[in-house]
């Protein structure tokens, strides 16, 4: 005879267990149909098992994650850049991107967004081919390079650009946006040409050879619509959506364009993260990041030593690097310290303000020799003494 | 275009600022004062948002892979 489900609730309500293994274990009761005394022993049995699958008291967690990840960390490429399956975007993976992640990089080495597409009714960008190519153009940034040719006209001293009128066309740019933006950013005499098409005339401040070179080279970097630093933009179609993934990475600007989806929108730069989202969802990424970079290797490393080393690169508020200038560096203990880089320095320092070392962690004792503060060298044992146990009677034991 | 919540994110759990009662139940249980919790700054956009001043405590929900869902607390600090 089954008991019923609120029987079963009432059961488990108090389970000292995660809400993933409480949800797995009410399934699996309901479906095999368990009496009062079964569920009472399979509730015993479960308990067991949890207790021996928590980690001890006093036990090295820190250590254990690190070489949990340290030892897969040797199998990884040392140099690979790959294409990670998104049409035509180069990213770092493997171990510099590993590397890249704990040191909590400002600015990875390629930065790349995934930007989702709101699809709230079916004529929304995400179905939409033409409005996300559209979106494309807005947010990738245009330089004259890929609209225009430049010729240095030297006996005249003038730029003289010639604009292709389809490449304007595709990126929804004209003329006189290109001629503003010109007279925006460069502080020169900006003409349209008035005798031939699609030609702009740009004359240097005052006419020498020193300004029109420089102004040649200058022009190139004016970014005339989109975003700055976004190279390029990368248009797919997943399942029925499209998605939109870029080289270079700008996550607080792109979300305020008409069309994201800005709840699934993403970046790879974890410090971008950081500033737009917060402290929470950097943590995430971290972990996210760090698991697909040893994934994409083949390397299976258990999420919660990654979760722990996130939970400590974001414990104070910020993401901190691991490394001199973070966990490593801010320890309080000055042995464990200079048992980590630059000895002297922190000796000397310590030295000269008078430091006081409390030996509480485990690299200061062991520089010292003494047991360290883990396992069982974190128990202390004391005795009551219940009766008087003479001097004697212990001698002759020992003899 | 309607608001945005950075709570809405996929990436952000949720954040809410518990009371004084919850606070202290909340330490007992770990047997620790609220300066080792761990932190969150003031100007953190999510402080921002859910307008957290520097000494409150924030509970974050987090969606867990291992556990399906976890409790973290953080302190708000400067």
């Amino acid at each position: 005879m089954s008991i019923s489900e609120a029987t079963i609730d009432s059961m488990i309500k108090d389970l000292p267990f995660p809400s993933s293994t409480l949800n797995a274990l009410r399934e699996d009761v309901l479906k095999a149909g368990v009496s009062k005394k079964e569920m009472e022993e399979i509730i015993e049995k479960a308990m067991e098992e949890y207790e021996v699958s928590c980690i001890e008291p006093c036990d090295a967690a820190g250590v254990v994650a690190a070489q949990s990840i340290g030892e897969p960390g040797t199998q990884m490429t040392m140099r690979t850049f790959h294409y990670a399956g998104v049409a035509e975007i180069n990213v770092t993976l493997g171990l510099p991107r590993l590397i890249e992640i704990v040191d909590a990089r400002k600015i990875p080495s390629t930065p790349m967004m995934t930007i989702a597409l709101s699809k709230n009714d079916p004529e929304d960008y995400a179905y939409h081919r033409e409005k996300t190519r559209a979106l494309a153009w807005e947010i990738e940034a245009t330089k004259i390079d890929h609209i225009a040719d430049v010729t240095t006209d030297l006996s005249q001293m003038k730029l003289i650009i010639d604009l292709h009128e389809k490449a304007m066309e595709g990126r929804n740019i004209t003329i006189d946006q290109v001629k503003d933006k010109f007279n925006e950013e460069l502080n020169v005499l900006v003409n349209i040409s008035p005798d031939i098409d699609n030609q702009i005339v740009i004359t240097p401040g005052e006419p020498s050879y020193r300004e029109l070179l420089q102004l040649a080279k200058s022009i190139h970097n004016v970014t005339l619509k989109g975003i700055e630093g976004i190279k390029r933009v990368v248009v797919r179609k997943e399942g029925e959506e499209y998605t939109l993934y870029t080289e270079g990475s700008a996550l607080r600007d792109v979300l305020q364009f008409e069309g994201v989806d800005r709840a699934r929108t993403s970046t790879n730069n974890i410090n971008e993260i950081y500033e737009v989202l917060g402290v929470e969802a950097a943590r995430n990424a971290i972990i996210k990041e760090a698991t697909d970079t040893l994934r994409e290797q083949g390397l299976t490393v258990d999420i919660r030593h990654i979760m722990l080393v996130a939970d400590i690169m974001t414990c104070d508020g910020e993401v901190k690097q691991i490394g001199r200038h973070g966990i490593s560096g801010e320890k309080a203990s000055v042995f464990a310290r200079a048992a980590f880089e630059v000895t002297v320095n922190h000796l000397l320092d310590a030295g000269m303000r008078g430091d006081v070392d409390k030996l509480e962690g485990v690299t200061e004792n062991i520089i010292v020799g003494q047991p360290i503060r883990m396992g069982t060298g974190d128990v202390h044992l004391v005795s009551r003494k219940t009766g008087r146990v003479e001097p004697e009677e212990i001698k002759t034991e020992e003899e | 275009m309607t608001k945005f919540s950075l709570l809405d994110h996929e990436s952000v759990p949720k954040h809410e600022i518990i009371a004084e009662g919850e606070l202290k139940s909340v330490l007992s249980k770990f047997l620790i004062d609220k300066e080792q919790l761990p932190k969150i700054k003031v100007q953190d956009p999510v402080s921002k948002e859910i307008g957290a001043a520097v000494g409150d405590v924030v509970k974050i929900t987090r969606k867990s892979q291992t556990a399906g869902e976890a409790d973290y607390y953080r302190l708000v600090i400067e």
